[in-house]
């Protein structure tokens, strides 16, 4: 089944690169995210949709367009974070908003990503911002609509900013802490009642008898159980530090490949989250404690944990999907707050696509890999900067969105006097 | 206008005493006055309690200095002296055991204001005990005030100093279409909300189009439930407070007319702020996202005969930029919200830079955000990029008037902030680098001279009492193992 998804997946993604052109970028500073680091004065050649080549010097293929970077930095796509992009327009207007899900009990089977709108606003804007992938996620359970959702809240999966519908990979989202209470009978230690009750109906569906209470339906059952088998992640949201200690333990006694979102304690158990190998994917600009789960958030949350050796991808604490784009300023943040630059760019690019198994197609440049790729106007990490070029699949993206076109309707008339 | 505000404060502080007759000069003065008696001239019942911090002579020297006035001077020293700015210029002497800063390399800017903030009404933790921004029981709440919902204790006063805010707004939320008093407040750590007052600031009144009224009361089936009724519920008030504003005009007349019996009008405590406002003596800060309904807002000021400070939020205000700045109405909003209800769904990152653009126009870049007020700094960096784009480019000097100057402004307290003058507040931040970069961070903060924040002491301990006992430091997981 996975190896299908793929297979669908890169015929998706080659039916939309109908024939694009080459594309040679030259005298670029090549920001790599592999072994061969940064790279000065380097093109980087774009052939059928792919990185055909990476050096200094390069001949240009017949009919390739040519940029200059002139030293511009040249990144991976970014990375978007973990939230609602397509999956909701305006997210105070229901009939517009797909990512809350309720039915009241736990359904793994509920796939968030079947809502995906390739067409919404939010997709363009942000992808003509540089972000070229992202995590689809459910909402959270405590913001799960009338009828109560669960604390596990279902399944998300990588999107790319282009047209593709179908996710490249999928994980299984769980809701922690304080926030989710309400959900298991107003106390999270039953979180891990609920979620040990679930995954021992999906292993062992012969304990249940006729008329036993369930977590979960059939198809959950077996849903979940094939998840398992498959070793797919599992995205705890959870940010107080003795609740991280529990969801390390929990994974090991349950053989799951945990991943920390949120985590704004995650520093203070970095040690714990270095042994076990659990990534976090956390919020830099955290460091207000919005409730008694975070009160020990902190600007330097990242470069704790990164110094622990712990993997450390980024998203933004809102799920609002319109100004992802902002995550390139937490990263600037982190960076200002002692985590390295090579570790705030790889927390937006190769950290999170390795973390979501999508590592081998995305978040780093080398040749023979899909060209995502911004050339960045500078520091791509600045918030002075901004993205000059976008490639998804080696196809240029249009920087033109709703809003330049608004942007361009009123200029002029500024420029008149005529805005009123 | 500030002077029309300080002479209420006399008199109102004459007719707290009761009018009664007292020696020399301020009898006079209360003759003379009898003629303005109204509900505004009342001594302030909350006031003030707030003491610059001791402060010594200092001199910053060999900074980029930014002076809030649309200078920039390179190489150029600050001195600093009894809470005030002495003076700005190259060279300059440092007097007898004044503290010497070298910010070579390093950047000077006036001290941040923001002008919509809801930090103390809407504190972290964000527990619903602490829910104390929008007295959502009704439409029009003019009588409440946010000083008495602010708690002092929210760490978020803490991290926006670290962002160089030394003044902010303190604004009721905008469930109400009249949501209240603002507070004008410094930044600095005190027990109690009046000693953050910020010393003969005028009050703001907080008011709300558009979605959030309309939600809020429609959703319980009462008015407003379209902006409709926004609009009329806005008018209705206005209506009373006129009235009311005449009921005090027929009682000082009949006083000066020597009439002892005269019986002063029933106070009230919703028509005593709205009829400031009709005076101009609370600041009117409308919180409005699109273009339609700032022009009627616009034109219910003209209707009733008062002045708007500022459209706050004003998602849309790119597109009557020329009206806006014409009608000498400032903008403040983000660099680049938008889309997150349905009335913000045109914003654009090129509204500041737009808004700015329009001759005359006023721009300022504000939070509305317990994190954005700590990178006001970072959000006109973005505003600076995206104009630079569409050909505009926009020099540091200019852009900190976003967060400074135009700030104090319509905040009524540019005669004493927003820039680094002679004679004004020392309000100061060193920074260690161009403030419009993500990498900025403040070194030094300082408030009427005295250094409040210094970021290479910054682990010391927290300023908030809630944040006290934090535990900074790894928790000794006995689950590392793996056993329960």
């Amino acid at each position: 089944m996975k190896r299908l998804t793929s297979l669908l997946a890169l015929a998706a993604c080659f039916a939309s690169m109908s024939a694009p052109a080459a594309t040679l970028i030259r005298n670029a500073t090549v920001h790599t995210l592999t072994s061969a680091g940064t790279l000065e004065n380097t093109d980087v050649l774009i052939d059928k949709g792919r990185i055909a080549e990476i050096g200094r010097g390069l001949r240009a293929p017949d009919g390739a367009e040519i940029i200059d970077a002139a030293g511009r930095p040249l990144t991976p796509g970014l990375f978007g974070g973990l939230g609602h992009l397509g999956l909701l327009e305006i997210g105070l207007e229901p009939p517009a908003a797909d990512a809350r899900f309720g039915l009241g009990a736990m359904r793994p089977e509920f796939d968030v990503t079947l809502a995906y709108n390739p067409d919404s606003a939010a997709v363009e804007v942000n992808r003509a911002a540089g972000i070229t992938f992202a995590m689809l996620m459910p909402s959270p359970a405590g913001d799960s609509g009338p009828r109560g959702g669960s604390i596990l809240t279902g399944q998300g999966g990588i999107v790319t900013l282009d047209a593709g519908l179908e996710p490249l990979a999928r994980a299984m989202f769980v809701d922690l802490g304080g926030d989710a209470s309400a959900l298991s009978g107003g106390s999270r230690a039953a979180q891990f009642m609920l979620l040990e009750q679930a995954f021992t109906e999906a292993r062992t569906p012969d304990l249940l008898r006729a008329g036993d209470p369930r977590q979960l339906t059939p198809i959950g059952r077996r849903t979940l159980r094939t998840y398992l088998e498959r070793g797919g992640p599992f995205v705890f949201h959870v940010d107080r530090a003795a609740d991280i200690l529990q969801v390390i333990a929990f994974a090991r006694r349950e053989k799951l490949r945990a991943v920390i979102t949120g985590g704004a304690e995650a520093w203070r158990v970095a040690r714990e989250l270095a042994a076990a190998d659990v990534p976090v994917v956390l919020a830099p600009l955290d460091n207000l404690p919005q409730n008694f789960d975070q009160v020990g958030a902190t600007l330097k949350n990242a470069a704790r944990l990164h110094a622990a050796g712990v993997r450390v991808a980024f998203s933004l604490r809102d799920t609002e999907p319109h100004n992802i784009r902002k995550i390139r300023q937490a990263a600037g943040n982190a960076v200002a707050h002692g985590l390295p630059w090579e570790a705030g760019l790889a927390a937006i690019t190769r950290v999170p696509a390795e973390v979501f198994g999508v590592g081998d197609r995305m978040g780093s440049i080398a040749v023979g890999r899909p060209a995502d790729l911004v050339l960045w106007s500078g520091d791509p990490l600045e918030v002075t900067s901004l993205a000059d070029h976008v490639f998804i699949g080696g196809e240029p993206q249009p920087l033109e969105t709703r809003q330049t076109e608004l942007r361009d309707r009123y200029l002029d008339r500024v420029r008149r006097g005529a805005a009123r | 206008m500030h002077e029309s505000w300080r002479t209420a404060l006399v008199l109102g502080a004459l007719l707290a005493a009761g009018c009664a007759a007292q020696a020399g000069r301020e009898t006079e003065e209360t003759r003379e006055s009898q003629a303005i008696v109204s509900p505004t001239d009342r001594a302030d019942p909350y006031p003030s309690t707030y003491h610059p911090a001791p402060s010594e002579p200092t001199l910053i020297r060999g900074a980029t200095v930014l002076t809030g006035t649309g200078v920039r001077l390179d190489g150029a020293d600050v001195l600093m002296a009894d809470g005030k700015i002495v003076a700005v210029g190259p060279g300059l002497e440092a007097p007898a055991g004044a503290r010497i800063i070298d910010a070579q390399g390093r950047w000077v800017t006036p001290g941040i204001i923001d002008v919509h903030s809801h930090l103390g009404v809407y504190p972290t933790p964000a527990v619903r005990a602490h829910s104390d921004g929008n007295e959502a029981t009704s439409p029009t709440t003019a009588e409440v005030w946010a000083e008495h919902g602010v708690w002092p204790q929210d760490p978020g006063f803490a991290t926006a100093l670290a962002g160089g805010v030394t003044t902010l707004q303190i604004l009721p939320g905008s469930a109400n279409l009249i949501g209240g008093r603002s507070v004008v407040l410094k930044n600095v750590p005190a027990a109690t909300t009046q000693a953050m007052k910020f010393p003969g600031a005028p009050y703001g009144l907080k008011m709300a189009c558009g979605e959030n009224p309309k939600r809020v009361y429609g959703g319980r089936s009462q008015t407003p439930s379209t902006r409709m009724g926004n609009v009329a519920g806005y008018r209705k008030q206005w209506i009373e407070a006129q009235e009311y504003l005449r009921s005090w005009e027929r009682y000082a007349k009949k006083l000066a007319n020597g009439d002892e019996d005269a019986e002063p009008p029933k106070r009230d405590l919703r028509l005593d702020t709205l009829a400031a406002a009709l005076k101009g003596e609370i600041l009117v800060h409308h919180h409005c996202y699109r273009a339609d309904e700032m022009a009627i807002v616009l034109d219910m000021a003209r209707e009733f005969g008062y002045r708007l400070a500022a459209f706050h939020h004003a998602i849309e205000a790119y597109k009557i930029a020329n009206l806006l700045a014409d009608a000498k109405v400032c903008v403040a909003t983000w660099a680049d919200w938008w889309g997150f209800k349905m009335e913000s769904y045109d914003g654009i990152p090129e509204n500041i830079a737009l808004v700015d653009a329009a001759q005359g126009g006023c721009v300022i870049v504000h939070s509305d955000s317990e994190e954005g007020i700590q990178r006001l700094n970072q959000e006109a960096g973005k505003a600076i990029a995206h104009a630079r784009r569409i050909g505009i480019e926009i020099p540091p000097e200019r852009a900190i008037t976003w967060i400074t100057a135009n700030a104090a402004r319509v905040l009524g307290i540019d005669d004493r902030t927003g820039t680094l003058e002679p004679g004004k507040m020392a309000d100061v931040v060193v920074w260690n680098r161009n403030p419009f970069s993500v990498y900025a961070l403040a070194d030094l903060v300082f408030i009427d001279g005295h250094l409040h924040y210094d970021r290479a002491a910054s682990d010391e301990k927290p300023r908030s009492d809630f944040l006290l006992g934090r535990k900074d430091r790894p928790l000794n997981g006995v689950l590392a193992g793996g056993a329960r």
